[in-house]
């Protein structure tokens, strides 16, 4: 009788224990077949470049590319600057300062895609619309961001997004 | 039904053979030629043979664009305009896919509503509806993965716009987005994942269509009258009634089908789709396909980006459990004179939905988007159970031959 009940106990010991090792050995298979999806190398190796602001004027954008995407550059004109700073941080969708937003306040970098559903806001070129708020217009679904970049109006959630950067030489930045 | 015993007779040494190691002949008798099928049946009943008919037109003509096509972000596009210009009947063999495409959700959206008019999810077809919601999942990712491969302005801005929806996940979504991507945007790594699936799913969904016809085969086909088969009177063989019958349809149908392919094979297109991608720059106007736009138009009615996504899957998943929701005793809206025009209703919802979704989402076009969406789910979730509960249907025949037979006395009086 007790040597029977050992043996059940036993029994479900060794049936719990090769589930678990089936369990863990299959999840351990099925990794890579996922993770082979992800980024790979070739894609992580461009993650930085470095851009020279020397040839950039007062009011004047550029666009550059960055893993991929497109990234705004700006030197911002003194009204801009006053325009972006004199906003009521509290009232706006997705609260955030604009000396939060920026290294040195003549240069706004952003990454250019809406946080809505990633189209590329318009205000680059000279003749674009700048939208309601004299920055970036999302013709998609009609978002409208501000001289820093903000989401202003529109169903976009939150601001263009600040990538990493940082000033390697006072006219000279490495983004990534 | 499918237990029906098939009146295969081998008729030779060969067939004899082979019938006493795999009866596939004898299965093929019983389920397409001697199999009963209501008498009653109208041309609405066609609409599975004529999406038979598209799959194989999709699944060979694909074949074929896969033998030509390159999967790269560099090539892609020339490669789809060689295949126009260059390869052997490639401009015809292309149109037909891309018109397929359309064709395809064309009669897959009547085979659709001619279920809900007739009750055909209800007991005991919900798990033969249920595949069929299945089905049109996998053709929705399917074309709008198919769409993405001549690698155009349309194809890659609306890549960008529906991986993209991911990113409203909460914490994983731009995680899942990047793994979806490949990348930190949309690019050749995507475009490579997208052919492989879209090469893969069209096979997914002849599995899935095999299951979907024995599901039919075990409990039988519904009919206009909605009153189940009781004895032999109310049936018909499949051969060679409705195999011709279908034929008809079939023929028919693809001569719609030739007319768009021989006379305006781009007019269910995007004329920005012969501009090759450009990350740098979104189209004015981004427009999903034709048979994409009621979705499209749910996604924009809501204001939040979570919500809308969540809505805009909803609408599809919803059709799983329409079994449960309809309350009504009876299955044909033709003796439902309540629920009647709640169904003309939700149809011309669908159309307004597919017309709002080609307008820029403003002002009155985005309230009337918001009205009809609203509608939507409304149907379902009030009017299909709350109607059958309150509703005296008309009465019923007592069968499928009373009900033709009965008709045929009348006009006979009538002459
Ligand atoms: C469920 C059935 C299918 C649907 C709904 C479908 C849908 C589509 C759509 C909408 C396009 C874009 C056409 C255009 O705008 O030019 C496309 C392209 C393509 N499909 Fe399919 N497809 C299906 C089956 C297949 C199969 C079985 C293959 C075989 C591998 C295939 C291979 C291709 C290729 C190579 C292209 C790119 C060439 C082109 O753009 O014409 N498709 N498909
Ligand atoms: S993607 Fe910019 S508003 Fe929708």
């Amino acid at each position: 009788m007790s040597s029977d009940q050992n043996d059940v106990g036993r029994r479900d010991f060794l049936m719990v224990a090769a589930g678990s090792f089936a369990a863990v050995g299959g999840a351990a298979a099925l990794w890579p077949l996922i993770d082979q999806m992800n980024p790979d190398a070739s894609a992580k190796a461009l993650a930085s470049v470095e851009v020279d602001l020397a040839p950039i004027k007062d009011g004047q954008a550029i666009t550059i590319m960055w893993r991929g995407k497109p990234v705004f550059i700006r030197k911002r004109t003194a009204q801009e600057i006053a325009a972006a700073e004199e906003v009521d941080v509290n009232d706006l969708p997705d609260p955030q300062s604009d000396s939060a937003r920026v290294e040195k306040p003549e240069w706004l970098v952003l990454i250019g895609i809406c946080t809505h559903l990633g189209c590329i806001p318009r205000g680059q070129a000279a003749g674009d619309l700048h939208g309601d708020f004299g920055g970036w217009f999302c013709p998609c679904h009609g978002s409208h961001y501000d001289t820093s970049g903000r989401i202003r109006k529109g169903p976009a959630p939150r601001n263009l997004e600040v990538p990493p950067y940082a000033f390697v030489t006072d006219s000279k930045i490495k983004i990534g | 039904m499918s237990d029906h015993s098939s009146s295969y007779v081998p008729s030779n040494g060969f067939t004899r053979w082979l019938d006493e190691r795999l009866p596939v002949l004898r299965m093929m008798h019983g389920q397409f030629i001697d199999f009963p099928t209501p008498r009653n049946l109208n041309y609405f009943w066609t609409f599975g043979g004529i999406l038979t008919f598209c799959l194989m037109v999709q699944l060979i003509t694909g074949i074929i664009l896969a033998m030509h096509f390159v999967a790269h972000g560099d090539h892609a596009f020339q490669s789809v305009e060689h295949i126009m210009r260059d390869v052997n009947w490639g401009d015809l063999i292309r149109y037909t896919h891309a018109v397929g495409a359309s064709m395809f959700f064309l009669a897959a959206y009547i085979h659709m509503f001619r279920g809900l008019y007739y009750g055909s999810y209800k007991s005991p077809r919900e798990i033969l509806w249920i595949l069929g919601v299945m089905i049109i999942l996998v053709m929705i990712i399917t074309a709008f993965m198919g769409y993405s491969l001549p690698w155009g302005q349309m194809s890659f801005w609306a890549v960008t716009v529906i991986t993209n929806l991911f990113t409203a996940i909460p914490f994983v979504g731009e995680s899942i987005t990047q793994w979806i991507w490949g990348g930190y945007s949309v690019g050749d790594p995507t475009l490579n994942r997208l052919f492989s699936l879209h090469y893969l799913f069209p096979f997914v969904i002849a599995a899935l269509v095999g299951l979907h016809i024995w599901a039919l085969h075990v409990v039988g086909s519904n009919n206009p009258t909605g009153v189940e088969v009781k004895t032999e009177k109310d049936t018909v063989s499949f051969f060679p009634f409705y195999i011709i019958k279908d034929g008809f349809a079939v023929i028919m149908f693809a001569l719609l089908f030739a007319w768009f392919v021989f006379y305006a094979p781009n007019y269910l297109g995007h004329s920005d789709n012969f501009i090759e991608a450009n990350p740098l720059q979104t189209p004015q106007h981004i427009v999903p396909e034709w048979y994409f736009l009621p979705f499209y138009a749910i996604l924009r009615a809501i204001p939040d980006k979570l919500f809308g996504v969540i809505a805009m899957i909803l609408a599809i998943c919803v059709l799983f459990v329409i079994p449960w929701l309809d309350t009504s005793r009876i299955r044909s809206v033709r003796y439902r004179p309540l629920y009647k025009p709640f169904f003309w209703l939700f149809v011309i919802t669908c159309l307004a939905l597919g017309y709002l979704g080609a307008k820029a989402p403003e002002g009155y076009y985005l309230l009337a988007s918001r009205i009809f969406t609203a509608y939507y789910f409304i149907h379902f979730l009030v009017v299909m159970p709350v109607v059958g509960l309150y509703e005296t249907p008309k009465e019923v025949p007592d069968s499928i031959a009373d009900s033709v037979l009965g008709k045929e006395a009348t006009s006979e009086t009538a002459q």
